[in-house]
């Protein structure tokens, strides 16, 4: 028993601990058959078809509607679009034609599938292209249902934790959530859309496993540790114990958190600061709310660009800033112009590859040679502005000429609207990223030109430190709590307030709640976290006593 | 037979929700009613053929309406049109 214990890491997703019976989510494709079972008199196989049809169109209508209470109107459209897809007419014909020329109604759903998979995935568009797992997707639904078999795992009789090499939105949204504990997968990313629902629904999971384990070990016991992203399969006795112990605190830790809910973000000595959110979609503001967040510190606009087949229309833009700033009811909501390039590549831009692309050609770079792109999104921004309380920030900037061209082309699209009568905020602040040394140690200066300033604390460490965040080699080098960027923390911070100026620190180590002490007692305005770590680090907030506070003990000296 | 050209000033051009709203709204009539880009037609309320017509922001659709209630299908789906693609 001891020995089948098998201990797997991936990036965690949502913290907290599931702990379940390991089973397989299969694949969506269904699979080409020895001789299929569905095979009767033409009339009673089309007559079965019709049912089926209508039995998977109204479980589409279900999931649509679950899916806009839990998750929201695009995640709704999607089913919405499925439902279409399972009542279409061209199906509908390839599967009759099928059944005439002979063929059982499972082969003939399947291959009328792939035929229509088949025309998409010859389509130019690559949005189009995207459809056709979509079609497939559907005539699996079909075929599961004609086998008497529920998609996704609507009906578990224990408590159960998911594996599959990915999971999408809608298999969480299908399954049964009283047993479902949580899921890992072999693919997937932290930032997808699934990884989303995770967090709304608050299910432990782990993603990029890397490999799941072996099949035979459906039906034993699995721990998803969401903390550290650490799944473990057929755990001994002790460490299942030792598990059983971590889960009953995390619950006990977030009942606890619980309480905080409404209260003011106020230290012990009565200083106060903004706990805001970090969001990469608009889709994520439900989330801001749910979990108590007093806005948007920094909107990732990133989404826009890598979902979309070419560069995002100015009125596509539109609606979604418009969206957010109306979803957030006056609360402040930073967006943060386009960052795409180093980690974040988007074929249309046509960067190629570069030798050091953290280095390179990325956010306001490009801008600078295409202005039209960031114009695009500055327009778009102002249009939006007068829906609520807007701020703009701009990554990457190292040198106050940069600032002063970013802020030229602000005055250009202001102009250009005011003389086509088109409403804005004229209060719009505009203010920076501090995310390299450069801009650290010149930050006395760009307080003069920026509005306020926003710490990316992930890229200033790498930067400061020459560790490159991707490599798994020099993790250990990796160190955020360096005495080395706490003093640059600290000199923004001073340089910042001299000029009157707010700073806020949007970088993971806001959420550290070790830090929390030091940040507030130099003096930091605001911090921004993910939306589920908003009450944790009020409590700190709360709890922490400014006058206390040894500074020099963080920063060395 | 009623008639008319619209120009898709949507960037994705037809993708899947606006085939599937086009798809939608024909059903509500008995009029026949085909989408055409080019040389190309599709059945309007045939969600696959609409996403095969691969049309996209500035490319010119012709709808045409041919039934007892091609007026008021005509009408519909220019509105459709004009507020979604």
């Amino acid at each position: 028993m001891e020995d089948k214990m098998i201990t797997l890491r991936g990036k965690p997703v949502m913290e907290g601990i599931a702990i379940g019976i390991l089973r397989f989510l299969e694949a969506g494709e269904p699979a080409a058959e020895d001789g299929d079972p569905y095979i009767g008199s033409a009339e009673a196989m089309k007559q079965r078809f019709y049912e089926i049809r209508e039995a998977v169109a109204a479980e589409c209508e279900v999931l649509a509607e679950r899916a806009r209470v839990e998750v929201g109107q695009s995640e709704a459209e999607i089913f919405a679009t499925h439902r279409l897809m399972v009542l279409d007419g061209d199906l509908e014909d390839a599967v009759i034609a099928g059944i005439d020329a002979g063929k059982g109604l499972a082969d003939a759903i399947r291959e009328a599938g792939e035929g229509l998979a088949a025309m998409l995935a010859a389509m130019e568009d690559e949005y189009l292209r995207a459809r056709a797992a979509d079609a497939k997707d559907v005539c699996a639904r079909l075929i599961a249902a004609l086998r008497g078999e529920r998609t996704g795992v609507s009906r578990l009789d224990v408590p159960t934790v998911l594996a599959a090499v990915d999971v999408t939105p809608a298999e969480l949204l299908q399954s049964d959530r009283t047993q479902l504990m949580g899921f890992f997968t072999a693919d997937g990313a932290t930032g997808s859309h699934t990884a989303i629902l995770a967090r709304s629904l608050a299910l432990p999971s782990a993603v990029a496993v890397g490999e799941l384990p072996d099949r035979s070990l459906e039906g034993e016991t699995v721990i998803v540790d969401g903390f550290t992203g650490e799944v473990i399969v057929a755990p001994d006795t002790r460490t299942l114990a030792l598990y059983c112990e971590k889960q009953a605190a995390a619950r006990a830790e977030r009942q606890l958190e619980e309480t905080f809910r409404g209260l003011p973000n106020r230290t012990q000595d009565g200083y106060e600061v903004q706990v805001v959110c970090n969001i990469g979609r608009g889709e994520e503001a439900a989330s801001v709310l749910q979990n108590d967040g007093g806005g948007v510190g920094l909107f990732r606009s990133e989404f826009l660009y890598l979902e979309s087949p070419d560069f995002p229309s100015e009125e596509t833009q539109y609606r979604v800033y418009r969206r957010l700033l109306e979803d957030m009811g006056g609360r402040p909501v930073v967006i943060r112009t386009m960052d795409v390039g180093a980690d974040k590549q988007v074929g249309y831009f046509g960067i190629g590859r570069e030798e050091n692309p953290a280095l390179g050609y990325r956010s306001i770079r490009i801008c600078m040679d295409r202005p039209e792109i960031l114009c695009t999104q500055l327009r778009a921004l102002y249009r939006a502005s007068v829906f609520g309380k807007l701020s703009i920030l701009i990554p990457m900037i190292v040198s106050p000429w940069e600032l002063c061209w970013v802020r030229e082309r602000a005055q250009e699209v202001r102009d250009e609207l005011r003389a086509e009568g088109i409403a804005f905020d004229p209060d719009v602040k505009l203010g920076i990223m501090i995310e390299t040394p450069a801009a650290a140690a010149i930050s006395d200066l760009l307080a003069k030109d920026a509005d306020f300033f926003s710490i990316g604390t992930n890229d200033l460490t790498q930067y400061a430190l020459a560790v490159d965040r991707q490599n798994p080699r020099i993790e250990r080098f990796y160190d955020s709590h360096h005495p080395a960027i706490l003093r640059m923390i600290a000199t923004v911070v001073e340089n910042a307030h001299r000029e009157g100026k707010r700073v806020s620190v949007c970088g993971e180590l806001a959420r550290d709640t070790s830090l929390t002490p030091f940040l507030l007692a130099v003096g930091v305005d605001g911090l921004s976290v993910s939306p589920p770590y908003v009450l944790r680090l009020r409590r700190a907030i709360r709890e922490c006593d400014r006058s206390r506070v040894e500074i020099g003990e963080f920063l060395k000296k | 037979m009623k008639t008319f050209d619209y120009t898709i000033t949507d960037p994705l051009g037809i993708h899947a929700r606006p085939a599937g709203m086009i798809a939608a709204k024909a059903k509500e009539f008995s009029a026949e009613i085909t989408v055409a880009k080019g040389d190309k037609t599709a059945d309007g309320r045939r969600l696959f053929a609409l996403m095969g017509l691969s049309a996209k922001e500035g490319d010119i659709l012709t709808v045409t309406c041919n039934g007892e209630d091609e007026a008021a299908a005509a009408d519909a789906l220019r509105t459709l049109l004009e507020a979604n693609l």
